[in-house]
């Protein structure tokens, strides 16, 4: 790898099919939690994509397999090269709090974007996690009867619906605090598309 | 690019090992943009990327290959959950693609269940037929594709066994329906002999009532209530895809778990 290289190709091609993914999932999802809201409140239907429920959930179910294809080689690509320990381990709670507080306060330094402060590693472990939270969810409501166990796990078909609602806020949350700190240091954005 | 000016042995390292690098660059770099592209035109054209027929064509490509991912996955031996009575959605929603005001009423007398396709014996069955075959009764949860579910009771003839009684072809595909309200609809034979697959002729211990789908339907707790036909008149079986009312407008054929 280059000295100067921050992220691997294989690295960037899976940030950004991801982001096209998990947009594609939110955007159809809405459409169909609209189709049957389960909370006094609907989304409004213009952020949707599919048009009716139907499309909507012809959307959700092809986006399904380039967000889990691509979770998987993510996933997979991180561990082969030790990546996942070096840049997300450890984490420690004081550690986190100390470094949240800084962050808080403006005074939480970038100097290294190689480098992952304890803020960032728990939160992208989180939204690894969150996305995991949202297939195995996902498949209960898709293939209740085929994954008997992880229905029992979610609480049953209904709790499984808002769990999964519940993940996709979640994940939601966090790509508004990424994109706050995008726009904060413009630069990681280059590093994202370019590698450096 | 910029040439930078090697100033240390570090940093001359460093511009070598970046040329050498370079050499696979265009490609990687051409393949990065292009996705990047692809990602914000999915942003910026948003729903309208659904009124383009190529990329109509494309979900209903993909949507042929989840029936074929779905029919992999589905296991005939696994079981829906049951529930006791206790459970049962207290009044169980009426759903149909028109109003309540609108339920068909079919005289059950005059009623003969049809037989066609690839089926040996095809004489048409009477209400009363139907009924002296054996029954069995399930509490299961009815998933709507809107996402809803409710627990309802349904009794009836195990439609395997009926399938078995009139010499159905069971290396067929497909086992189409035809309804008194002009609904249609056809499913996998995996599921059609799935053992919690029934003939409904009942709700809650009584006669089948109009709204739920009077004389008979086809209760499936492994698949969406859009697959679950109601008031059937006539059963075919085939190997030419049979398509459905709401499956030709774009909803999912094999819908179910």
């Amino acid at each position: 790898m280059r000295a100067s290289t921050i992220h691997a190709p294989w690295l960037r091609i899976t940030h950004w099919i991801n982001a096209v993914a998990v947009v594609l999932m939110a955007a159809s999802g809405w459409r169909i939690y609209n189709a049957a809201p389960f909370w006094p409140f609907t989304i409004p239907a213009g952020a949707t994509l599919g048009g009716w429920l139907g499309g909507a959930l012809q959307w959700h179910f092809a986006a399904m397999w380039l967000l889990v294809a691509n979770g998987v080689v993510y996933l997979a690509m991180n561990v082969r090269t030790g990546r996942l320990p070096r840049q997300f381990l450890p984490v420690s709670p004081r550690q986190f709090l100390h470094d949240l507080g800084c962050a808080l306060r403006g005074r939480l330094a970038h100097a290294d974007p190689r480098h992952y402060n304890a803020v960032q590693r728990v939160a992208y472990l989180f939204v690894m996690l969150d996305i995991v939270l949202l297939v195995l969810t996902g498949l209960v409501l898709w293939k209740s009867v085929q994954f008997p166990l992880l229905r029992t796990l979610f609480g049953g078909y209904e709790l499984a619906r808002r769990l999964h609602f519940l993940a996709m806020a979640a994940l939601l949350g966090f790509v508004a605090i990424h994109l706050v700190m995008v726009a904060l240091v413009p630069r990681t954005l280059l590093a994202m598309l370019r590698g450096r | 690019m910029k040439i930078k000016t090697p100033l240390t042995d570090a940093a001359g390292q460093a511009m070598l090992a970046d040329a050498l690098c370079r050499v696979p660059d265009p490609a990687r770099r051409g393949f990065l943009q292009r996705t990047v592209t692809l990602g914000a035109l999915a942003l910026l054209t948003g729903c309208s990327l659904s009124d383009d027929s190529a990329v109509d064509q494309a979900l209903t490509a993909m949507s042929r290959l989840n029936d074929r991912a779905q029919g992999w996955l589905f296991d005939p031996a696994r079981l829906a959950p049951t529930y006791p009575d206790s459970m049962i959605t207290r009044p169980f929603p009426f759903n149909a693609y028109y109003g309540e005001d609108e339920v068909r009423e079919v005289d059950g007398a005059a009623w003969r269940l049809e037989l066609s396709g690839l089926v040996a014996r095809r004489a048409p069955w009477t209400l009363a037929q139907l009924r002296a075959l054996r029954q069995e009764s399930q509490v299961t949860r009815h998933i709507c594709v809107e996402g809803w579910s409710a627990i309802g009771k349904w009794g009836g003839v195990p439609f395997a066994h009926f399938l078995d009684l009139v010499g159905a072809d069971r290396h067929a595909r497909y086992v189409g329906f035809r309804c008194a309200d002009d609904y249609f609809t056809s499913i996998d034979m995996a599921t059609a002999r799935h053992p919690q697959t029934i003939m409904a002729l009942t709700y809650d211990g009584q006669i089948l009532p109009p709204r739920y789908g009077f004389p008979m339907k086809l209760r499936m707790p492994t698949k969406l209530g859009y697959k679950n036909p109601k008031h059937i008149q006539a059963i075919f079986v085939t190997n030419t895809y049979p398509g459905g009312y709401w499956e030709n407008q774009g909803y999912n054929w094999f819908g179910g778990s």
